[in-house]
Protein backbone atom coordinates (compact mmCIF):
# COMPACT_ATOMS: atom_id res chain seq x y z
CA UNK A 1 0.00 0.00 0.00
CA UNK A 2 1.37 3.40 -0.91
CA UNK A 3 2.06 5.89 1.84
CA UNK A 4 -0.55 8.22 0.50
CA UNK A 5 -3.43 5.76 0.49
CA UNK A 6 -2.31 4.58 3.90
CA UNK A 7 -2.72 8.11 5.20
CA UNK A 8 -6.31 8.12 3.99
CA UNK A 9 -7.29 4.56 4.87
CA UNK A 10 -5.88 4.50 8.40
CA UNK A 11 -8.15 7.24 9.83
CA UNK A 12 -11.19 5.68 8.15
CA UNK A 13 -10.42 2.32 9.76
CA UNK A 14 -10.05 3.98 13.14
CA UNK A 15 -13.31 5.87 12.67
CA UNK A 16 -15.18 2.65 11.83
CA UNK A 17 -13.62 0.84 14.79
CA UNK A 18 -14.65 3.62 17.20
CA UNK A 19 -18.13 3.73 15.71
CA UNK A 20 -18.61 -0.04 16.09
CA UNK A 21 -17.07 -0.12 19.58
CA UNK A 22 -19.35 2.71 20.72
CA UNK A 23 -22.42 1.02 19.26
CA UNK A 24 -21.37 -2.37 20.67
CA UNK A 25 -20.56 -1.11 24.15
CA UNK A 26 -23.77 0.91 24.50
CA UNK A 27 -25.73 -2.20 23.47
CA UNK A 28 -23.76 -4.73 25.48
CA UNK A 29 -23.60 -2.68 28.68
CA UNK A 30 -27.21 -1.59 28.26
CA UNK A 31 -26.35 2.02 28.75
CA UNK A 32 -29.46 4.17 28.92
CA UNK A 33 -30.09 6.18 25.77
CA UNK A 34 -30.31 9.44 27.71
CA UNK A 35 -26.83 8.87 29.10
CA UNK A 36 -25.22 7.97 25.81
CA UNK A 37 -27.21 7.31 22.65
CA UNK A 38 -25.97 4.82 20.10
CA UNK A 39 -24.19 6.38 17.14
CA UNK A 40 -26.79 4.83 14.85
CA UNK A 41 -29.51 6.62 16.82
CA UNK A 42 -27.66 9.91 16.51
CA UNK A 43 -27.14 9.41 12.80
CA UNK A 44 -30.77 8.50 12.30
CA UNK A 45 -31.62 11.87 13.83
CA UNK A 46 -29.65 13.52 11.13
CA UNK A 47 -31.11 11.51 8.27
CA UNK A 48 -34.60 10.87 9.51
CA UNK A 49 -36.35 12.97 6.90
CA UNK A 50 -35.58 10.37 4.28
CA UNK A 51 -37.17 7.65 6.35
CA UNK A 52 -40.49 9.45 6.53
CA UNK A 53 -40.83 9.31 2.83
CA UNK A 54 -40.35 5.59 2.75
CA UNK A 55 -40.89 3.41 5.80
CA UNK A 56 -43.32 5.64 7.60
CA UNK A 57 -45.75 5.95 4.77
CA UNK A 58 -47.25 2.82 6.23
CA UNK A 59 -48.38 4.98 9.10
CA UNK A 60 -49.04 8.18 7.26
CA UNK A 61 -50.62 8.70 3.92
CA UNK A 62 -48.38 10.09 1.23
CA UNK A 63 -49.86 13.54 1.37
CA UNK A 64 -49.66 13.52 5.14
CA UNK A 65 -46.01 12.63 5.03
CA UNK A 66 -45.42 15.45 2.63
CA UNK A 67 -47.30 17.87 4.85
CA UNK A 68 -45.33 16.60 7.80
CA UNK A 69 -42.10 17.43 6.07
CA UNK A 70 -43.34 20.82 5.12
CA UNK A 71 -44.61 21.66 8.56
CA UNK A 72 -41.56 20.39 10.30
CA UNK A 73 -39.59 22.79 8.31
CA UNK A 74 -41.87 25.58 9.42
CA UNK A 75 -42.26 24.56 13.03
CA UNK A 76 -39.03 26.02 14.12
CA UNK A 77 -39.48 29.33 12.40
CA UNK A 78 -43.18 29.99 12.56
CA UNK A 79 -44.94 27.77 15.04
CA UNK A 80 -47.85 30.24 15.24
CA UNK A 81 -48.50 30.26 11.50
CA UNK A 82 -49.54 26.65 11.14
CA UNK A 83 -53.21 26.31 10.45
CA UNK A 84 -55.10 23.96 12.78
CA UNK A 85 -56.28 21.90 9.79
CA UNK A 86 -52.74 20.97 8.99
CA UNK A 87 -51.63 20.57 12.54
CA UNK A 88 -54.47 18.42 13.88
CA UNK A 89 -53.96 15.30 11.73
CA UNK A 90 -50.28 15.56 12.31
CA UNK A 91 -50.69 15.59 16.03
CA UNK A 92 -53.07 12.68 15.82
CA UNK A 93 -50.54 10.74 13.82
CA UNK A 94 -47.90 11.74 16.24
CA UNK A 95 -49.82 10.50 19.25
CA UNK A 96 -50.69 7.27 17.48
CA UNK A 97 -47.07 6.71 16.59
CA UNK A 98 -45.95 7.61 20.04
CA UNK A 99 -48.32 5.03 21.54
CA UNK A 100 -46.92 2.40 19.28
CA UNK A 101 -43.51 3.22 20.69
CA UNK A 102 -42.03 4.02 17.34
CA UNK A 103 -39.15 6.38 17.38
CA UNK A 104 -38.94 6.59 13.68
CA UNK A 105 -41.64 9.08 12.95
CA UNK A 106 -40.66 12.49 13.91
CA UNK A 107 -43.50 14.36 15.25
CA UNK A 108 -41.45 15.43 18.15
CA UNK A 109 -40.64 18.73 16.59
CA UNK A 110 -37.31 19.78 15.30
CA UNK A 111 -35.66 16.42 15.43
CA UNK A 112 -35.36 15.95 11.73
CA UNK A 113 -32.62 16.95 9.41
CA UNK A 114 -34.08 20.22 8.36
CA UNK A 115 -34.12 22.06 11.70
CA UNK A 116 -30.65 20.84 12.55
CA UNK A 117 -29.42 21.94 9.14
CA UNK A 118 -31.18 25.25 9.48
CA UNK A 119 -29.78 25.81 12.94
CA UNK A 120 -26.33 24.75 11.78
CA UNK A 121 -26.44 27.18 8.87
CA UNK A 122 -27.58 29.97 11.18
CA UNK A 123 -24.76 29.34 13.64
CA UNK A 124 -22.21 28.82 10.90
CA UNK A 125 -23.05 32.26 9.55
CA UNK A 126 -22.47 33.72 13.01
CA UNK A 127 -19.15 31.92 13.36
CA UNK A 128 -17.91 32.89 9.88
CA UNK A 129 -19.17 36.46 10.22
CA UNK A 130 -17.36 36.83 13.53
CA UNK A 131 -14.24 35.17 12.12
CA UNK A 132 -14.22 37.60 9.20
CA UNK A 133 -14.78 40.66 11.40
CA UNK A 134 -12.19 39.65 14.01
CA UNK A 135 -9.78 38.43 11.35
CA UNK A 136 -9.84 41.62 9.29
CA UNK A 137 -9.53 43.74 12.43
CA UNK A 138 -6.69 41.58 13.76
CA UNK A 139 -4.69 41.76 10.53
CA UNK A 140 -5.23 45.51 10.15
CA UNK A 141 -4.12 46.21 13.71
CA UNK A 142 -1.14 43.90 13.18
CA UNK A 143 -0.14 45.81 10.04
CA UNK A 144 -0.43 49.08 11.92
CA UNK A 145 1.64 47.87 14.86
CA UNK A 146 4.28 46.35 12.61
CA UNK A 147 4.65 49.72 10.91
CA UNK A 148 4.76 51.80 14.09
CA UNK A 149 7.04 50.07 16.55
CA UNK A 150 5.93 52.25 19.44
CA UNK A 151 2.32 51.14 18.97
CA UNK A 152 3.43 47.53 19.00
CA UNK A 153 5.44 47.84 22.19
CA UNK A 154 2.46 49.53 23.83
CA UNK A 155 -0.23 47.16 22.56
CA UNK A 156 1.36 43.74 22.47
CA UNK A 157 1.49 43.10 26.24
CA UNK A 158 -2.22 43.91 26.44
CA UNK A 159 -3.01 41.69 23.50
CA UNK A 160 -1.09 38.79 25.04
CA UNK A 161 -2.85 39.34 28.38
CA UNK A 162 -6.24 39.57 26.65
CA UNK A 163 -5.47 36.40 24.69
CA UNK A 164 -5.20 34.42 27.92
CA UNK A 165 -8.56 35.65 29.24
CA UNK A 166 -11.72 33.52 28.89
CA UNK A 167 -13.41 36.00 26.57
CA UNK A 168 -16.44 33.73 26.26
CA UNK A 169 -17.32 34.83 29.81
CA UNK A 170 -18.36 38.15 28.29
CA UNK A 171 -21.07 36.45 26.20
CA UNK A 172 -23.99 37.47 28.45
CA UNK A 173 -22.74 41.06 28.36
CA UNK A 174 -22.55 41.02 24.56
CA UNK A 175 -26.03 39.48 24.42
CA UNK A 176 -27.20 42.39 26.54
CA UNK A 177 -25.42 45.00 24.41
CA UNK A 178 -26.44 43.85 20.96
CA UNK A 179 -29.69 42.01 21.69
CA UNK A 180 -30.07 38.37 22.57
CA UNK A 181 -31.84 37.49 19.30
CA UNK A 182 -29.49 39.55 17.16
CA UNK A 183 -26.90 37.35 15.43
CA UNK A 184 -24.47 40.24 15.74
CA UNK A 185 -24.20 39.63 19.50
CA UNK A 186 -22.65 36.22 18.72
CA UNK A 187 -20.56 37.55 15.85
CA UNK A 188 -19.17 40.18 18.21
CA UNK A 189 -18.11 37.64 20.82
CA UNK A 190 -16.55 35.47 18.09
CA UNK A 191 -14.78 38.50 16.62
CA UNK A 192 -13.24 39.42 19.96
CA UNK A 193 -12.20 35.80 20.58
CA UNK A 194 -10.42 35.39 17.24
CA UNK A 195 -8.96 38.89 17.17
CA UNK A 196 -6.13 38.28 19.61
CA UNK A 197 -4.57 35.06 18.32
CA UNK A 198 -4.75 36.38 14.75
CA UNK A 199 -3.28 39.74 15.62
CA UNK A 200 -0.46 38.31 17.76
CA UNK A 201 0.46 35.70 15.15
CA UNK A 202 0.40 38.21 12.30
CA UNK A 203 2.57 40.67 14.22
CA UNK A 204 5.08 37.90 14.89
CA UNK A 205 5.17 37.03 11.21
CA UNK A 206 5.57 40.64 10.14
CA UNK A 207 8.44 41.38 12.49
CA UNK A 208 10.29 38.05 12.27
CA UNK A 209 11.72 38.71 8.82
CA UNK A 210 15.36 37.53 8.87
CA UNK A 211 17.72 40.51 9.34
CA UNK A 212 19.60 39.59 6.14
CA UNK A 213 16.36 39.88 4.15
CA UNK A 214 15.92 43.41 5.44
CA UNK A 215 19.56 44.29 4.69
CA UNK A 216 19.05 42.99 1.18
CA UNK A 217 16.00 45.23 0.75
CA UNK A 218 17.92 48.15 2.18
CA UNK A 219 20.76 47.57 -0.26
CA UNK A 220 18.22 47.93 -3.09
CA UNK A 221 17.01 51.16 -1.48
CA UNK A 222 13.53 49.59 -1.28
CA UNK A 223 10.72 51.71 0.15
CA UNK A 224 8.98 50.75 3.42
CA UNK A 225 5.95 49.95 1.31
CA UNK A 226 7.91 47.56 -0.91
CA UNK A 227 9.48 45.91 2.13
CA UNK A 228 6.02 45.41 3.61
CA UNK A 229 4.55 43.82 0.51
CA UNK A 230 7.56 41.90 -0.79
CA UNK A 231 9.13 40.74 2.47
CA UNK A 232 6.99 41.21 5.57
CA UNK A 233 3.57 40.10 4.38
CA UNK A 234 4.75 36.93 2.57
CA UNK A 235 6.84 36.13 5.64
CA UNK A 236 3.75 36.56 7.84
CA UNK A 237 1.53 34.21 5.81
CA UNK A 238 2.51 30.97 7.59
CA UNK A 239 1.99 32.70 10.94
CA UNK A 240 -1.35 34.07 9.80
CA UNK A 241 -2.54 30.62 8.79
CA UNK A 242 -1.50 28.97 12.03
CA UNK A 243 -3.43 31.76 13.77
CA UNK A 244 -6.41 31.08 11.53
CA UNK A 245 -6.44 27.40 12.44
CA UNK A 246 -6.73 28.32 16.11
CA UNK A 247 -9.26 31.03 15.30
CA UNK A 248 -11.44 28.70 13.20
CA UNK A 249 -11.98 26.37 16.16
CA UNK A 250 -12.53 29.34 18.49
CA UNK A 251 -15.16 30.75 16.13
CA UNK A 252 -17.42 27.65 16.38
CA UNK A 253 -16.91 27.49 20.16
CA UNK A 254 -17.69 31.19 20.52
CA UNK A 255 -20.85 31.04 18.44
CA UNK A 256 -22.31 27.94 20.12
CA UNK A 257 -21.38 28.81 23.69
CA UNK A 258 -22.60 32.35 23.05
CA UNK A 259 -25.94 30.82 22.10
CA UNK A 260 -26.01 28.72 25.28
CA UNK A 261 -26.48 32.04 27.08
CA UNK A 262 -29.56 32.73 25.00
CA UNK A 263 -30.59 33.31 21.42
CA UNK A 264 -33.33 32.61 18.90
CA UNK A 265 -34.75 29.06 18.70
CA UNK A 266 -33.21 28.65 15.29
CA UNK A 267 -29.67 28.82 16.72
CA UNK A 268 -27.74 25.57 17.14
CA UNK A 269 -26.63 26.29 20.71
CA UNK A 270 -30.20 27.03 21.76
CA UNK A 271 -31.38 23.93 19.92
CA UNK A 272 -28.89 21.75 21.78
CA UNK A 273 -29.81 23.12 25.22
CA UNK A 274 -33.52 22.73 24.50
CA UNK A 275 -33.28 19.21 23.14
CA UNK A 276 -31.17 18.23 26.14
CA UNK A 277 -33.66 19.85 28.51
CA UNK A 278 -36.47 17.81 26.88
CA UNK A 279 -34.44 14.59 27.19
CA UNK A 280 -34.15 14.26 23.42
CA UNK A 281 -30.53 13.41 23.73
CA UNK A 282 -30.14 11.65 20.41
CA UNK A 283 -31.29 14.85 18.75
CA UNK A 284 -28.96 16.96 20.88
CA UNK A 285 -26.12 14.64 19.96
CA UNK A 286 -27.01 14.93 16.31
CA UNK A 287 -26.80 18.72 16.59
CA UNK A 288 -23.44 18.45 18.37
CA UNK A 289 -22.28 16.11 15.64
CA UNK A 290 -23.28 18.71 13.06
CA UNK A 291 -21.35 21.38 14.99
CA UNK A 292 -18.29 19.11 14.97
CA UNK A 293 -18.62 18.59 11.23
CA UNK A 294 -18.76 22.34 10.69
CA UNK A 295 -15.70 22.88 12.86
CA UNK A 296 -13.78 20.28 10.86
CA UNK A 297 -15.00 21.80 7.60
CA UNK A 298 -13.77 25.25 8.60
CA UNK A 299 -10.40 23.74 9.47
CA UNK A 300 -10.19 21.91 6.14
CA UNK A 301 -11.12 25.07 4.26
CA UNK A 302 -8.33 26.95 6.03
CA UNK A 303 -5.91 24.14 5.13
CA UNK A 304 -7.00 24.37 1.50
CA UNK A 305 -6.64 28.16 1.46
CA UNK A 306 -3.21 27.78 3.02
CA UNK A 307 -2.13 25.40 0.30
CA UNK A 308 -3.41 27.73 -2.42
CA UNK A 309 -1.89 30.83 -0.84
CA UNK A 310 1.57 29.41 -0.22
CA UNK A 311 2.32 26.31 -2.27
CA UNK A 312 5.99 26.98 -1.62
CA UNK A 313 5.76 26.38 2.11
CA UNK A 314 7.87 23.68 3.78
CA UNK A 315 4.85 21.94 5.32
CA UNK A 316 3.69 20.87 1.83
CA UNK A 317 6.97 19.37 0.68
CA UNK A 318 6.59 15.73 -0.19
CA UNK B 1 44.63 57.65 -12.28
CA UNK B 2 40.91 57.14 -12.46
CA UNK B 3 38.65 57.87 -9.55
CA UNK B 4 38.48 54.99 -7.04
CA UNK B 5 35.25 53.03 -6.71
CA UNK B 6 35.56 52.79 -2.94
CA UNK B 7 37.31 55.41 -0.86
CA UNK B 8 37.33 55.10 2.92
CA UNK B 9 38.83 57.92 4.92
CA UNK B 10 39.62 57.46 8.65
CA UNK B 11 36.56 55.30 9.23
CA UNK B 12 35.80 54.50 12.86
CA UNK B 13 32.90 52.45 14.18
CA UNK B 14 31.92 51.94 17.79
CA UNK B 15 28.86 49.93 18.76
CA UNK B 16 26.97 50.69 21.97
CA UNK B 17 28.82 53.95 22.50
CA UNK B 18 29.01 54.90 26.17
CA UNK B 19 27.50 51.65 27.46
CA UNK B 20 29.16 48.80 29.35
CA UNK B 21 29.02 46.69 26.16
CA UNK B 22 30.84 49.25 24.04
CA UNK B 23 32.73 47.58 21.19
CA UNK B 24 35.30 49.37 19.13
CA UNK B 25 34.72 47.53 15.83
CA UNK B 26 36.73 49.59 13.37
CA UNK B 27 39.62 51.95 13.96
CA UNK B 28 41.03 54.43 11.49
CA UNK B 29 40.33 52.54 8.29
CA UNK B 30 41.77 54.08 5.14
CA UNK B 31 41.18 52.13 1.96
CA UNK B 32 40.96 52.86 -1.71
CA UNK B 33 39.65 50.32 -4.20
CA UNK B 34 39.93 50.91 -7.93
CA UNK B 35 37.68 49.85 -10.79
CA UNK B 36 37.65 46.14 -11.65
CA UNK B 37 39.60 45.24 -8.55
CA UNK B 38 38.78 42.08 -6.64
CA UNK B 39 39.58 42.85 -3.01
CA UNK B 40 39.30 40.34 -0.19
CA UNK B 41 39.00 41.32 3.46
CA UNK B 42 40.45 38.64 5.71
CA UNK B 43 41.05 38.48 9.44
CA UNK B 44 40.22 36.60 12.64
CA UNK B 45 36.53 36.39 13.51
CA UNK B 46 35.34 39.55 15.19
CA UNK B 47 37.87 41.73 13.40
CA UNK B 48 35.13 43.83 11.88
CA UNK B 49 35.50 42.71 8.28
CA UNK B 50 31.73 42.25 7.89
CA UNK B 51 31.19 45.58 9.62
CA UNK B 52 33.56 47.22 7.17
CA UNK B 53 31.66 45.69 4.27
CA UNK B 54 28.41 47.05 5.72
CA UNK B 55 29.92 50.51 6.12
CA UNK B 56 30.86 50.45 2.43
CA UNK B 57 27.32 49.32 1.57
CA UNK B 58 25.68 51.90 3.88
CA UNK B 59 23.96 49.21 5.91
CA UNK B 60 25.83 50.61 8.91
CA UNK B 61 26.94 54.23 9.21
CA UNK B 62 30.43 54.94 10.53
CA UNK B 63 30.88 56.69 13.89
CA UNK B 64 33.59 58.86 12.35
CA UNK B 65 35.24 59.26 8.96
CA UNK B 66 33.66 59.03 5.52
CA UNK B 67 32.87 56.33 2.98
CA UNK B 68 32.69 57.39 -0.65
CA UNK B 69 31.57 55.26 -3.55
CA UNK B 70 32.20 56.50 -7.08
CA UNK B 71 32.68 59.97 -5.63
CA UNK B 72 29.36 59.96 -3.79
CA UNK B 73 28.73 59.35 -0.12
CA UNK B 74 27.73 55.76 0.65
CA UNK B 75 24.10 56.63 1.36
CA UNK B 76 23.64 58.33 -1.99
CA UNK B 77 25.35 55.39 -3.67
CA UNK B 78 22.88 53.02 -2.00
CA UNK B 79 19.94 55.15 -3.09
CA UNK B 80 21.42 55.10 -6.60
CA UNK B 81 21.56 51.30 -6.41
CA UNK B 82 25.26 50.88 -6.87
CA UNK B 83 25.49 47.79 -4.65
CA UNK B 84 24.88 44.13 -5.25
CA UNK B 85 24.90 42.26 -1.94
CA UNK B 86 25.56 38.56 -1.40
CA UNK B 87 25.49 37.10 2.13
CA UNK B 88 26.70 33.87 3.65
CA UNK B 89 23.13 32.57 3.63
CA UNK B 90 21.64 32.86 0.15
CA UNK B 91 18.73 34.86 1.63
CA UNK B 92 16.37 33.86 -1.15
CA UNK B 93 12.68 34.43 -0.66
CA UNK B 94 11.03 31.06 -0.13
CA UNK B 95 7.81 32.20 -1.79
CA UNK B 96 9.50 33.18 -5.03
CA UNK B 97 10.76 30.89 -7.74
CA UNK B 98 14.39 31.10 -8.80
CA UNK B 99 13.51 33.45 -11.68
CA UNK B 100 11.32 35.62 -9.44
CA UNK B 101 14.10 35.85 -6.88
CA UNK B 102 16.51 37.08 -9.52
CA UNK B 103 13.85 39.57 -10.62
CA UNK B 104 13.32 41.02 -7.14
CA UNK B 105 15.72 43.98 -7.49
CA UNK B 106 14.50 44.59 -11.05
CA UNK B 107 10.91 44.80 -9.79
CA UNK B 108 11.95 47.28 -7.11
CA UNK B 109 13.78 49.33 -9.73
CA UNK B 110 10.74 49.28 -11.99
CA UNK B 111 12.38 47.67 -15.00
CA UNK B 112 10.00 47.28 -17.93
CA UNK B 113 8.62 43.76 -18.16
CA UNK B 114 10.54 42.75 -21.24
CA UNK B 115 13.90 43.99 -20.01
CA UNK B 116 13.22 42.34 -16.66
CA UNK B 117 12.66 38.96 -18.23
CA UNK B 118 15.57 39.30 -20.57
CA UNK B 119 17.96 40.21 -17.74
CA UNK B 120 16.65 37.29 -15.67
CA UNK B 121 17.30 34.89 -18.53
CA UNK B 122 20.80 36.28 -19.07
CA UNK B 123 21.64 36.08 -15.37
CA UNK B 124 20.37 32.52 -15.02
CA UNK B 125 22.42 31.58 -18.04
CA UNK B 126 25.45 33.23 -16.50
CA UNK B 127 25.16 31.12 -13.34
CA UNK B 128 24.07 28.08 -15.37
CA UNK B 129 20.67 27.70 -13.75
CA UNK B 130 18.43 28.27 -16.77
CA UNK B 131 16.79 24.88 -16.25
CA UNK B 132 15.79 25.80 -12.70
CA UNK B 133 13.98 29.08 -13.38
CA UNK B 134 10.66 27.69 -12.18
CA UNK B 135 12.00 25.87 -9.12
CA UNK B 136 11.54 27.07 -5.56
CA UNK B 137 14.64 27.72 -3.42
CA UNK B 138 14.08 24.67 -1.22
CA UNK B 139 14.40 22.43 -4.26
CA UNK B 140 17.98 23.63 -4.82
CA UNK B 141 21.26 22.63 -3.19
CA UNK B 142 23.17 25.16 -1.09
CA UNK B 143 25.61 25.88 -3.89
CA UNK B 144 22.82 26.42 -6.41
CA UNK B 145 21.03 28.76 -4.01
CA UNK B 146 24.18 30.81 -3.67
CA UNK B 147 24.46 31.03 -7.45
CA UNK B 148 20.91 32.37 -7.56
CA UNK B 149 21.92 34.97 -4.96
CA UNK B 150 24.86 36.00 -7.17
CA UNK B 151 22.61 36.22 -10.23
CA UNK B 152 20.20 38.38 -8.23
CA UNK B 153 23.02 40.67 -7.07
CA UNK B 154 24.29 41.15 -10.63
CA UNK B 155 20.90 41.45 -12.33
CA UNK B 156 20.73 45.23 -12.17
CA UNK B 157 24.39 45.72 -13.11
CA UNK B 158 25.56 47.31 -9.87
CA UNK B 159 28.95 48.99 -10.05
CA UNK B 160 30.18 47.14 -6.98
CA UNK B 161 29.54 43.65 -5.66
CA UNK B 162 29.72 43.25 -1.87
CA UNK B 163 30.08 39.63 -0.76
CA UNK B 164 30.01 38.60 2.88
CA UNK B 165 31.50 35.09 3.15
CA UNK B 166 29.26 33.94 0.31
CA UNK B 167 30.73 30.43 0.17
CA UNK B 168 31.41 30.06 3.89
CA UNK B 169 28.65 27.54 4.46
CA UNK B 170 29.44 25.32 1.48
CA UNK B 171 31.55 22.20 1.26
CA UNK B 172 35.10 22.47 -0.09
CA UNK B 173 34.36 21.02 -3.53
CA UNK B 174 31.38 23.26 -4.17
CA UNK B 175 33.31 26.24 -2.89
CA UNK B 176 36.18 25.63 -5.33
CA UNK B 177 33.81 25.25 -8.24
CA UNK B 178 31.95 28.43 -7.31
CA UNK B 179 35.25 30.29 -6.92
CA UNK B 180 36.03 29.50 -10.55
CA UNK B 181 32.55 30.52 -11.60
CA UNK B 182 32.78 33.77 -9.66
CA UNK B 183 36.06 34.67 -11.37
CA UNK B 184 34.46 33.92 -14.71
CA UNK B 185 31.49 36.16 -13.87
CA UNK B 186 33.80 38.89 -12.58
CA UNK B 187 35.72 38.87 -15.88
CA UNK B 188 32.55 38.90 -17.98
CA UNK B 189 30.75 41.65 -16.04
CA UNK B 190 33.67 43.96 -15.24
CA UNK B 191 32.44 44.63 -11.72
CA UNK B 192 34.41 45.63 -8.69
CA UNK B 193 34.21 43.05 -5.92
CA UNK B 194 34.72 43.42 -2.18
CA UNK B 195 34.83 39.94 -0.72
CA UNK B 196 34.84 39.00 2.97
CA UNK B 197 36.26 35.57 3.76
CA UNK B 198 38.11 33.69 6.46
CA UNK B 199 39.73 31.28 4.00
CA UNK B 200 43.29 32.16 3.07
CA UNK B 201 43.24 29.93 -0.03
CA UNK B 202 40.03 31.49 -1.28
CA UNK B 203 41.30 35.03 -0.69
CA UNK B 204 44.56 34.43 -2.56
CA UNK B 205 42.93 32.50 -5.38
CA UNK B 206 40.23 35.07 -6.12
CA UNK B 207 41.73 38.44 -5.36
CA UNK B 208 43.85 41.07 -6.96
CA UNK B 209 44.47 42.38 -3.43
CA UNK B 210 44.10 40.92 0.03
CA UNK B 211 43.47 43.25 2.97
CA UNK B 212 44.52 41.67 6.28
CA UNK B 213 42.73 42.93 9.38
CA UNK B 214 43.30 42.54 13.12
CA UNK B 215 40.73 42.26 15.86
CA UNK B 216 39.54 44.59 18.63
CA UNK B 217 39.68 47.22 17.42
CA UNK B 218 39.47 46.13 13.79
CA UNK B 219 42.07 47.81 11.65
CA UNK B 220 44.00 47.14 8.47
CA UNK B 221 47.42 45.62 9.20
CA UNK B 222 48.57 44.67 5.70
CA UNK B 223 47.60 45.26 2.12
CA UNK B 224 48.99 42.44 -0.03
CA UNK B 225 48.78 42.68 -3.84
CA UNK B 226 48.18 39.29 -5.46
CA UNK B 227 50.20 39.23 -8.64
CA UNK B 228 49.09 35.81 -9.89
CA UNK B 229 48.50 35.73 -13.65
CA UNK B 230 44.97 36.23 -15.01
CA UNK B 231 42.80 34.49 -15.98
CA UNK B 232 43.10 32.07 -13.12
CA UNK B 233 42.06 28.47 -13.25
CA UNK B 234 42.64 25.11 -11.62
CA UNK B 235 46.34 25.33 -12.49
CA UNK B 236 46.68 28.56 -10.44
CA UNK B 237 46.43 26.54 -7.25
CA UNK B 238 49.53 24.59 -8.29
CA UNK B 239 51.56 27.73 -9.02
CA UNK B 240 54.57 28.17 -6.70
CA UNK B 241 53.74 31.84 -6.39
CA UNK B 242 50.30 30.80 -5.09
CA UNK B 243 51.92 29.02 -2.12
CA UNK B 244 54.25 31.93 -1.48
CA UNK B 245 51.35 34.36 -1.35
CA UNK B 246 49.33 31.99 0.84
CA UNK B 247 52.25 31.86 3.27
CA UNK B 248 52.57 35.62 3.18
CA UNK B 249 48.88 36.10 4.06
CA UNK B 250 49.06 33.43 6.75
CA UNK B 251 52.01 35.14 8.36
CA UNK B 252 50.34 38.51 8.13
CA UNK B 253 47.33 37.03 9.90
CA UNK B 254 49.47 35.53 12.66
CA UNK B 255 51.18 38.87 13.03
CA UNK B 256 47.86 40.68 13.29
CA UNK B 257 46.70 38.39 16.09
CA UNK B 258 49.55 39.44 18.36
CA UNK B 259 48.43 41.83 21.07
CA UNK B 260 49.13 45.41 20.12
CA UNK B 261 51.93 47.05 22.09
Amino acid sequence: MSERSQRIVAPIVIFVVIFLAWEGLVTALRIEQFLLPKPTAILSNLVRVIRIDTADTTVLADNEAAALLRVNRLLVDLPGDISPEVLAPLEEAHIAEFRQGSRRVLLSRGVNLTPILQASWYTLKEALGGLALGGIAGVLVALATARWTATREALLPFAIAANSMPIIAFAPIFNNWFGIDNPFSKMAIVAVMVFFPLMINTVRGLVSVPPRSLELMRSYAASEFAILFKARIPNALPYLFSGLKVAGALAMIGAIVGEYFGGPRIALGVFITQEAALFRFASAWAAIFSACLMGISIYLLILLAERLAMPWHSSFRE
Amino acid sequence: MTEPVVLLDSVDKTFGDGTANQVHALKNINLSIGRNEFVSLIGPSGCGKSTLLRVIGDLISPSAGTAQINGKNARQARLDREYGMVFQAATLYDWRTVAKNVQLPLELMKYPKEKKEQRTREMLELVELSDFAGHFPWQLSGGMQQRVAIARALAFEPSILLMDEPFGALDEMTRERLNLELLDIWRKTNTTVVFVTHSITEAVFLSTRVIVMSARPGRITQDIPIDLPQPRGVETRENVRFFELETQVREALRESERPTP
